[in-house]
């Protein structure tokens, strides 16, 4: 009994780093820095490699996933309560930055406009479709063919 | 009478002159803002926009109103900034120095991550007041473009001086020296 228990405790304290290591690191910088703003460069974090401001954001950000094993949400609210919400990688609503959202639904108003309007266009310029090399019926064939016509109905 | 354009190239054209003037008035609005810079070369102060922050490594919140009365120059920096260290000893001693006749140093501390801003707050020993400004606001209010920035701002308010990169020893002499001689609004000290 003493060695099942002991034996128990052993496996619960080998488990026990692997768990830990399976949880963390939840995030990693690589899928972060694409999502947040190095609001100094103003560009995206990834995209600002050399900036002094950027290399601290990194660290800051290194050490929240490394030290505190914060999840990418973690960090961002983190990154927030620095930064203010631009610091996300996205445009806020209202000034200019209403143009991130309403230039491309414009585009894509106008876009479907468009398409509509060259499809009306097409269907009122389409002629019937005719028989390849069709002429016009001349009188004596029109009366022949509803003399023939006459006979089926019969 | 035929038609100048067909409805769809009329609306493409219109398209793209919506797009170019939206073009212009993203460049226009991004421009950084030298009003200051023309109301100083005209002789004139112009009265400084006021700051409402919070206090960096305290609690609650400080406004530039708050120093009404006393000659305040606002120093924009960040931890990140290498010309921030530099200039940092020669403020603490210039704020030393004016403290008693009625000044101050303020420093705005500016898009940068509250710990290094501490870290190089104890590193330099700056002893003067420091107001936080992470998401960077006020840069638009004062037409800030790069780092450090320094405004001299005289006992009512109003911007006497600025600097656009690091202040120097003679700098502080010209703008700061001649605005503590002047009287306080209603005559105090």
């Amino acid at each position: 009994m003493r060695r099942a228990a002991a034996a128990l405790a052993a496996l619960a304290l080998l488990a026990a780093p692997g768990a830990a290591l399976a949880q963390c690191p939840r995030t990693s910088l690589v899928d972060i820095e694409d999502e947040v703003f190095c609001p100094q460069c103003g560009v995206p974090l990834a995209l600002a490699t050399d900036a002094p401001q950027a290399k601290a954001q990194r660290e800051f950000i290194r050490d929240l996933i490394e030290e505190d094993c914060a999840s990418k949400q973690e960090v961002k609210d983190a990154l927030v309560a620095q930064f203010g919400e631009r610091v996300l990688a996205e445009p806020g609503d209202d000034g200019f930055d209403i143009a991130a959202w309403a230039v491309p639904a414009g585009a894509l108003a106008a876009a479907a406009a468009g398409l509509a309007l060259a499809f009306a266009r097409w269907r009122r310029d389409d002629p019937a479709p005719q028989a390849p090399g069709a002429a016009p019926l001349t009188e004596r064939d029109a009366a022949r063919l509803d003399d023939d016509m006459a006979r089926y109905d019969r | 009478m035929k038609r100048l354009l067909s409805p769809l190239p009329a609306a493409v054209v219109v398209g793209v002159a919506a797009l170019l003037g939206l073009l212009a008035y993203g460049i226009a609005s991004t421009e950084p803002d030298r009003g200051i810079e023309s109301a100083l070369a005209a002789g004139e102060r112009e009265r400084a926009p006021d700051l409402d922050l919070p206090r960096l490594g305290a609690e609650g919140r400080g406004t530039l109103s708050d120093y009404r009365g006393q000659v305040v120059v606002l120093n924009f920096w960040a931890s990140w900034c290498e010309p921030c260290r530099d200039e940092s000893p020669l403020l603490q001693d210039w704020h030393e120095r004016i403290e008693p006749r009625g000044g101050t140093v303020l420093g705005i501390d500016l898009l940068d991550l509250d710990r290094d801003a501490l870290e190089f707050i104890a590193e330099y020993r700056l002893s003067y007041p420091m107001l936080r400004d992470g998401p960077g606001d006020t840069r638009e209010d004062f037409g800030v473009i790069a780092y450090p920035e320094t405004f001299v701002i005289d006992r009512e308010g109003r911007i006497a001086a600025s600097r656009r990169g690091p202040v120097d020893e003679e700098f502080l002499r010209r703008t700061v020296l001649p605005l503590l001689r002047e009287p306080a609004p209603g005559g105090a000290s």
